[in-house]
């Protein structure tokens, strides 16, 4: 989807905050909601695709307001009621003090083999050294496409394999796996006469999102 | 760090609340533990961070032969050193060699190589590194203290599938007869993002 999370390129977010060292975690609370969200992806609970999409569909002003793991923390709630694991509102119910009689789910098994890499019997499409083109893909759920090399010629610097397609693996529509290429683009390419001296950028793209040039 | 600034006291402990009651439904429900939470917490704040970085770029800097293979399968090379690493996406190392720096970004999320590296900065997550550093790296790093020459090639990695980027730095001058345990200490997570060099080995401890 063509949403407020596709942010390479964008203009007008000012300097980069600078912040101080310290632990991994600034308050307790995001340890808590990391330390779930990867709980329940271990368990099969969540899948990856579906959940960077539950976040990339929340309200553009939420997106940029929200602090990170205040994001994370509604997107897990907004799959766990797409899953049936809590009713609609189930949360704000708790946070008004009533409890809800606890129902013991049973988490799924063997939903997905490990990992995202996967054999395909085709050979790839594409090899480095060869050019190519990103298609003028305008998909209205999740893509891994950033719309700034959208219709853009690159170069195919590394074949990386075949890996499972977030475009339908986010909706419940299959693995579908893919090759996936690192197609670099020239600065001038991506930006034009605004482009900075040699300063290519290399995006990882799936061969659905290429043409030959 | 607690964010400082009263205004947002508020909104915190409103995200706190809300997560919460998130996390005592999904508990109540069975299908996630506090134990469980606590490890991977654990995981996160005691042996999974830069520092086991810093000893894959020590030992490429020390052994080419490591070099070679953590440029050609990062994960296989990095499973022969004794570092905690979580079994996540690949990790694809470049390299920042004579005439070229790397640095890394996601514009679509925030990938990272977490199971190596840890937890990302929170500048990294940030829409202004996101949004800018593809569009123009040299300022964004220039902005951040790296002044690259313009001769440099500046490339940037946006990590937008399940692959994760680590910038190998190139070794200091100045650090020749060292071991490879005082180079660990010369490296640092930024540069291994690509948006810092590895300390100074004259002004190192």
């Amino acid at each position: 989807m063509d949403g407020i999370h596709d942010m390479g390129g964008l203009q007008g977010f000012g300097r980069v905050p600078r912040e101080a060292e310290g632990g991994p975690f600034h308050e307790a609370w995001e340890g808590r909601v990391h330390g779930l969200t990867y709980a329940l992806f271990g368990q099969g609970m969540l899948n990856i695709d579906a959940f960077r999409h539950a976040i990339e569909k929340l309200p553009p002003r939420s997106y940029l307001e929200l602090p990170y793991y205040a994001k994370w923390a509604r997107a897990v709630e907004a799959l766990m009621v797409a899953a049936g694991v809590l009713d609609p509102g189930e949360v704000e119910a708790r946070l008004a003090g009533r409890s809800t009689p606890p129902t013991v789910v049973e988490p799924p098994e063997g939903s997905q083999p490990a990992g995202f890499l996967r054999n395909v019997a085709d050979a790839p499409r594409f090899a480095p050294g060869d050019e190519v083109r990103v298609r003028n893909l305008h998909p209205s759920g999740h893509t891994r496409m950033p719309s700034y090399v959208r219709e853009k010629r690159g170069t195919v610097v590394r074949a990386h394999g075949a890996y499972v397609l977030p475009d339908t693996n986010a909706h419940g529509r299959g693995e579908c796996p893919e090759y996936v290429y690192a197609v670099r683009f020239s600065a001038r390419e991506l930006w034009g006469d605004a482009a900075e001296a040699s300063a290519p950028v290399t995006v990882d793209l799936f061969d659905h999102y290429l043409a030959p040039a | 760090m607690p964010d400082e600034k009263p205004e947002h006291h508020h909104e915190h402990s409103e995200h706190e609340l809300r997560a919460e009651a998130l996390e005592t439904l999904l508990t109540e429900k069975g299908l996630v533990t506090a134990d469980a939470i606590d490890g991977i917490i654990r995981l996160f704040e005691e042996d999974i961070g830069p520092m086991n970085g810093a000893k894959v770029v020590a030992r490429a800097w020390c052994d080419d032969g490591f070099r070679a293979r953590l440029l050609d399968d990062a994960t296989a090379a990095i499973g022969e050193l004794d570092v905690t690493m979580l079994p996540e996406a690949p990790i694809v190392v470049v390299p920042n060699e004579p005439g070229v720096h790397n640095v890394v970004v996601c514009t679509l999320c925030s990938c990272y190589p977490s199971g190596l590296l840890g937890i990302s900065p929170k500048w990294y997550k940030d829409p202004a590194y996101r949004s800018r550093v593809v569009r123009e790296p040299r300022r964004v790093l220039s902005e951040m203290g790296l002044d690259l020459a313009p001769e440099l090639e500046v490339r940037v990695w946006d990590s937008s599938a399940e692959l994760r980027y680590m910038v190998l730095p190139a070794r200091p001058e100045g650090c020749e007869d060292w071991d490879e345990a005082r180079l660990a200490g010369l490296v640092t997570r930024d540069s291994m993002i690509g948006t810092a060099l590895p300390r100074d080995p004259s002004e190192a401890t």
